[in-house]
């Protein structure tokens, strides 16, 4: 299972909060975060390296960036 | 996959930092005032002046600096396709972050930008001024912790993008067809300064040049003052804070290269010794900043690439620059205004009542 963070909209530093939040208390192995600026995206993935996560895709569409981070076991 | 973003890399965001810092102190030393290469919060005054929102004779210029940073990021943000128009989070309240901001900034005499350049050029008063940045800094943290935030933007028609950097081409527009008059302090509809610190500027092409040079830059590393300290102290992360050590260190050695640097707390330029205002003006404003997201540097560059609500920030730093000379909140090199006192004080209890307001209960 993955769990969706949606911090589409959300300014500096929510979408990081929000992500090691889920990274500190979530259960599931995989964490989809949404965001809407390459700035997020950046931030977001820096973050998710940082706690010891690997992101292992960035998908960008019109609504702004998908990335998929996986926690280590 | 997304392309890599040389300028978001450690060594991206260092290199900008560093730019700042040597391009500040050439801008000084071709004529923009002492310790004032670049301050984001006094050029911004400056401008209010200029189009007559204050009459404080002194500060009062069109800086083109401010102009490039916006103009900067503008065109670096269609070029790396961010321009990404969004508004609607909480405006009319970062508007007033924007007005009380600028009254702390302008009690302390400078935004975080022009704390660091004092501190490199020698000004000891700074290092209150930064550990009040931190303070303000901290405290907005505790709220962030709990879950401050002013809400979600959404997108919204380029027009609303294109306002603030239009308004900037605007100025720019006037300062051409009203430009300058030697010994004149007014031509058209635009004041300028014959003393003091508005009268003291690079010249026009040297400052919009390096000011889009910033602005480009800014825009692509996404260069934060109070963004440093806030993922220090939020995150432990040091990515924002090399930047800023990376201006602080290189603007100092410029500044003992150029023969700028004067160590010492007393007769620094644009600048009072009051260490406990110097420190309470600045938390003010570091409060302001986090809870706004940004310093205010960043809002300009937020604003250049579309986000209509940085903008808005940015125009109540105008308007609260108006405030700040008009009530004589703003201080001087003889002390602080007559009302700067009741100003910070109202300005605390706005910023607690909205921190407070806008803080959700964790789920």
């Amino acid at each position: 299972m993955a769990a969706t963070v949606d911090a589409r909209g959300l300014s500096c530093p929510q979408p990081v909060i929000l992500t090691i939040n889920e990274i500190k208390s979530g259960t599931d192995p995989e964490i989809i975060v949404l965001v809407d600026t390459e700035t997020s995206q950046e931030n977001v993935s820096r973050a998710a390296v940082s706690h010891g996560c690997t992101v292992s895709e960035v998908m960008q569409d019109n609504e702004g960036y998908r990335i998929i981070i996986k926690k280590e076991k | 996959m997304i392309k890599k973003n040389v300028f978001a890399t450690r060594w991206g965001i260092i290199a900008v930092g560093a730019l700042i810092g040597v391009l500040a102190p050439l801008l000084q030393k071709m004529g923009n005032p002492g310790n004032m290469g670049i301050c984001v919060a006094c050029f911004e005054r400056d401008i209010a002046g200029a189009i007559g929102f204050h009459q404080a004779k002194v500060v009062q210029y069109v800086r083109p600096e401010i102009i490039g940073f916006v103009l900067g990021s503008l065109v670096a943000a269609y070029l790396f396709k961010e321009f990404r128009p969004r508004l609607g989070s909480s405006p009319i309240v970062r508007f007033f972050l924007g007005v009380f901001a600028m009254i702390g900034a302008l009690v302390f005499l400078g935004c975080p930008w022009r704390a660091l350049l004092r501190l490199a050029g020698g000004d000891f008063n700074a290092i209150l001024g930064i550990a009040g940045l931190i303070f303000g800094i901290w405290i907005g943290t505790l709220f962030l912790k709990k879950g401050y935030n002013l809400g979600r933007t959404h997108s919204a028609n380029p027009v609303s993008g294109w306002m603030l950097p239009l308004m900037m081409g605007g100025l720019l527009v006037l300062v051409l067809i009203f430009p300058q008059i030697q010994g004149e302090a007014k031509n058209g509809v635009l004041n300028y300064s014959l003393k003091g610190p508005g009268s003291m500027h690079a010249p026009l092409i040297i400052s919009i040049l390096a000011g889009l040079a910033i602005g480009f830059l800014a825009q692509r590393s996404r260069f934060c003052t109070m963004g440093a300290f806030r993922d220090l102290i939020l995150f432990r992360q040091i990515h924002l804070f090399s930047g800023l050590l990376a201006l602080l260190v290189v603007a100092a050695v410029t500044n003992v290269i150029l023969n700028q640097f004067k160590p010492g707390f007393e007769g620094q330029p644009v600048a009072h010794t009051l260490h406990i205002w110097n420190f309470i003006g600045m938390a003010l404003s570091g409060l302001c900043f986090v809870l706004a997201g940004g310093c205010p540097g960043r809002q300009l560059f937020l604003s250049g690439e579309g986000d209509g609500d940085a903008a808005i920030f940015v125009l109540g730093m105008l308007v609260g620059a108006g405030f700040a000379h008009n009530f004589s909140l703003a201080s001087s090199p003889k002390g602080l205004g007559t009302y700067a006192i009741p100003a910070v004080i109202t300005g605390f209890v706005f910023c607690f009542l909205v921190a407070f307001m806008m803080t959700k209960k964790k789920a």
